[in-house]
């Protein structure tokens, strides 16, 4: 790490201006400025430390804001902080606060996001998100949340009110990018000390957002409306926002149609391109930042044919992607044949020579690639593949059941329950199964990362040369060619199928700007949004 | 009587006690926990949960605690999917929502269903007959996951009548569609009892001597056939009553009510075993209650019934 990075990095933070809404030359305004947007579930929490998922996350992102924010483009932009210096070595970020009010008046100061911080650690919060803190590297970060440390003891301080310190175990390239997420989300102390778990309630709750919760129904909608407390109140200009929760996504779209959501982003799989052709200006799809593949299970408890690599790669080939993209999803998605998101920040994906080949051709290797193994028509190769319960899994697994017969390939489908099926992952219960992984932070190491021997690696496939290509990738100036290698090892030792990469077709008012369609983390910010008069 | 219902009353208590224990054993025998998710926690963020939730006992003593809550406090503990929330909470949320659409939908039912189901009878084999049996058949088909879209599309897209979805005490618009769509094939259902049973009693023997006396024809009806042809739609309606104030997932999810049947399968689903428990001992509760709501009811109807 050199001082070049902790320059560049510190002017890009200032060359950038935080963002708002900025009404485009020629946009008349509408009088109407509220927004309704849909969820598909009921809201988990709201408690930024608590949240787990992006329901919580798209509601959070308008009642709090962290240190920093996303643009319309995904890159990091100040947001709680209006500027931050990096020390030579890497491992101190200073954060220069702004100056901002909580909805309750009071200023928002670097002890708030002492406590925050050191709250989501605590044993006592008991976070299912404390890990998000260890991700980013904080020093004693695990220590705390194993209890051998006081949550004082993590890495934070406040050098003075306006001033907010963290201090990394280790240099950590992507730590910026983390800062938009809700974990690290300042939460007001005194609010939280009086209310317990009820300070979440509408009227209770006090965040330092651009939006207050107005009402919260659980399993039917939240309001959230403009704050006037917020620092940038004055060019905010959607005035609230209606969370509305709608668990089926025909229904959802019927809803839409009849005007009562504004933005629908999840449409039904195969629905797209007519709704593309009907509503030229209002269905569109973008990528998504998760990938879809096949496991294998690779451990001492998985099938010893999978051991072979021949096989692992005739598997793969005979996998017609284009037939799930084009057929059975429909929205823009795109055939896989690595691991991260082809969109994610700076990476580089490496050749892969099967991308090039046409499926007739990878479909002749995959069969003499078997034959070589030993596997034939007298001597079948059977796997069982286990999915969980969707109408989308079971389709793409029909079709995989489809192309490995193909090949003379017997899977036996098991479809399971979501729990059944996680539970089995972890425990290495399966031979061949559905997953998916969306990245945490926008740059290749949350999907490679996976992979390591000690990530999450559900197949438990292990090799050292990929470990310390990703170890190396932390402190070097070129990570993106160290991930490009990591992802080449990926390809030759096919420890999965990847199958494909995600894409958003979404639905969304005709007159509402600001739509962030290139994030690929899909955070967004309705202070940056507003709607014209058509 | 008074003695009957207080025997009853007292079996209830061992009743609900067991049926609380099997279902917590069932329960925290399927696989995968709370927490288990697409990544797999780090061993020491898992252990700070089971520690605040009290999972990290042995099951016993998770039992024994579980108990103590419930029936000291009245606390159903916290649901661990929902954070900022008590099971109590949830249930005080949801329930009065399905209470609501599910009462209206019965009432809807019952009336609607017995008056078809008479009529039917009473004018056997007219074209009245075949109007009622034609609609009790359509409603018992058009299951009410086909109908909800249904009624969305044409209501709230086409004729642009009423909200698609959603919930609100104050606003009836809200209930038309989930009571419609939850009470039809119930409606059916009473149609085609009354009718069977109204036909039998008809050709009985005291509605002849009814009529034989001269009896206005409305009065043999209403006070002599009516009552005995109740019989067995209330043993029908007892049980159906319990399930449908304790909702439906099919209508809260088609209309997003934030009813306790979808929070009923969500915690299944999701292992969330304090809400999980709470909502069953509810509708545990319930049935066991309206089972001797119905057996007084029978003794009320039927002068043959003594306990």
């Amino acid at each position: 790490m050199t001082k070049f990075f902790a320059t560049t990095a510190l002017a890009l933070a200032l060359a950038l201006p935080a963002n708002a809404a900025q009404v485009a030359v020629g946009d008349t305004l509408a009088d109407n400025q509220e927004l309704s947007f849909w969820i598909l579930d009921a809201i988990k929490s709201l408690d930024p430390q608590k949240n787990t998922d992006k329901t919580g996350s798209y509601v959070l992102a308008q009642l709090f804001e962290g240190l920093m924010n996303e643009d319309a483009k995904g890159a990091m932009v100040p947001g709680a902080a209006e500027s931050y210096e990096v020390s030579e070595d890497g491992l101190t970020y200073t954060f220069k606060l702004r100056d901002a009010k909580w909805s309750n008046g009071d200023p928002v100061t670097a002890g708030d996001f002492v406590y925050s911080w050191q709250r989501a650690v605590n044993p006592e919060t008991a976070s299912e998100y404390a890990w998000f803190m260890e991700l980013m590297n904080i020093v004693n970060a695990t220590a705390v949340v194993k209890g051998e440390m006081t949550p004082d003891q993590l890495g934070v301080k406040a050098v003075d009110d306006k001033t907010f310190q963290v201090t990394l175990s280790t240099p950590t390239p992507y730590f910026i990018k983390t800062l938009s997420h809700t974990t690290t989300f300042p939460v007001n102390q005194k609010v939280i000390e009086e209310l317990g778990d009820n300070w979440t309630q509408p009227g209770n709750l006090v965040g330092n957002g651009a939006y207050t919760l107005q009402s919260h129904n659980l399993g039917v909608n939240a309001v959230v409306a403009k704050n006037d407390n917020y620092w940038d109140a004055a060019n905010t200009i959607i005035t609230q926002v209606d969370f509305i929760t709608v668990n089926d996504q025909n229904v959802a779209l019927t809803r839409y149609e009849a005007g009562e959501l504004d933005w629908f982003n999840r449409l039904p799989a195969g629905q797209y391109p007519r709704l593309a052709e009907q509503y030229p200006d209002q269905a569109s799809t973008s990528p998504q930042a998760c990938s879809y593949a096949y496991i294998f299970n690779l451990s001492d408890k998985g099938p010893e044919a999978l051991k072979d690599l021949r096989v692992r790669q005739a598997l793969s080939l005979a996998m017609d992607r284009d037939v799930v993209v084009d057929r059975i999803l429909q929205g823009g998605q795109k055939p896989a044949y690595y691991w991260t998101h082809w969109a994610i920040e700076g990476f580089e994906a490496p050749e892969i020579a099967m991308a090039s080949m046409t499926q007739p051709e990878r479909i002749e290797q995959a069969k003499a690639l078997l034959a070589e193994a030993g596997y034939g028509p007298d001597n079948p190769l059977a796997i069982t593949v286990q999915y969980n319960t969707s109408e989308d899994h079971k389709k793409i697994a029909v079709a995989a059941q489809q192309f490995w017969r193909g090949i003379g390939v017997n899977a036996t489908l098991n479809n399971v329950e979501w729990k059944v099926h996680t539970d089995r992952l972890q425990n290495q219960d399966f031979e061949v199964a559905r997953y998916a992984w969306c990245g945490d932070y926008n740059e290749a190491s949350t999907f490679l990362d996976w992979f390591r021997t000690d990530g999450y690696n559900s197949g438990k496939w292990s090799n050292a040369e990929f470990d310390k290509l990703l170890a190396d990738s932390k402190t070097s100036d070129n990570a993106a060619d160290l991930y490009k290698q990591a992802e080449q090892i990926l390809a030759d030792e096919v420890p999965f199928v990847p199958v494909y990469h995600y894409a958003n077709a979404q639905i969304v008012n005709a007159d509402l700007r600001g739509v962030p369609y290139e994030n690929v983390m899909e955070n967004w910010y309705a202070k940056d949004m507003y709607r014209v008069a058509e | 009587m008074f003695g009957y219902i207080l025997r009853r009353l007292a079996v209830a208590i061992p009743t609900l006690l067991l049926l609380i224990i099997f279902s917590f054993l069932l329960m925290h025998a399927a696989p995968g926990g709370p927490f288990t998710g697409e990544r797999a926690l780090p061993p020491q963020v898992l252990a700070n949960l089971e520690a605040k939730y009290g999972l990290d006992d042995p099951l016993l003593v998770q039992l024994w605690n579980y108990l103590k809550d419930v029936v000291l406090h009245f606390d159903f503990g916290p649901s661990f999917v929902y954070p900022d929330r008590s099971v109590n909470q949830l249930i005080a949320d949801g329930f009065p929502v399905t209470l609501t659409y599910g009462l209206l939908s019965f009432v809807l039912a019952a009336l609607v269903g017995i008056a078809l189901g008479s009529v039917a009878a009473i004018r056997q084999n007219s074209w009245l007959d075949y109007l009622a049996v034609g609609i009790s058949i359509g409603a018992q088909v058009l299951p009410n996951f086909v109908m909800a879209p249904i009624l969305v599309l044409v209501l709230t897209l086409w004729m642009g009548w009423l909200p698609g979805g959603g919930w609100s005490f104050t606003d009836p618009s809200y209930w038309v569609m989930p009571v419609i769509a939850l009470g039809t094939s119930y409606m059916a259902s009473v149609a085609r009892i009354t009718r069977s049973s109204m036909l039998e009693v008809l050709g009985s023997n005291h509605i002849r001597t009814a009529r034989a006396k001269g009896m206005p024809e409305s009065r043999v009806i209403i006070r002599h056939a009516l009552k005995p042809a109740l019989l067995p739609v209330i043993s029908y309606l007892g049980p159906v009553f319990v399930s449908m104030i304790t909702g439906s997932v099919v209508i809260d999810i088609y209309f997003s009510t934030g009813g306790i049947g979808r929070a009923f399968v969500d915690s299944a689903l999701n292992r969330d075993y304090a809400v999980m428990m709470g909502v069953t001992i509810l509708i545990g509760a319930l049935t066991i209650l309206f089972n001797l709501v119905v057996d007084i009811l029978y003794a009320w109807i039927d002068p043959k019934i003594r306990y």
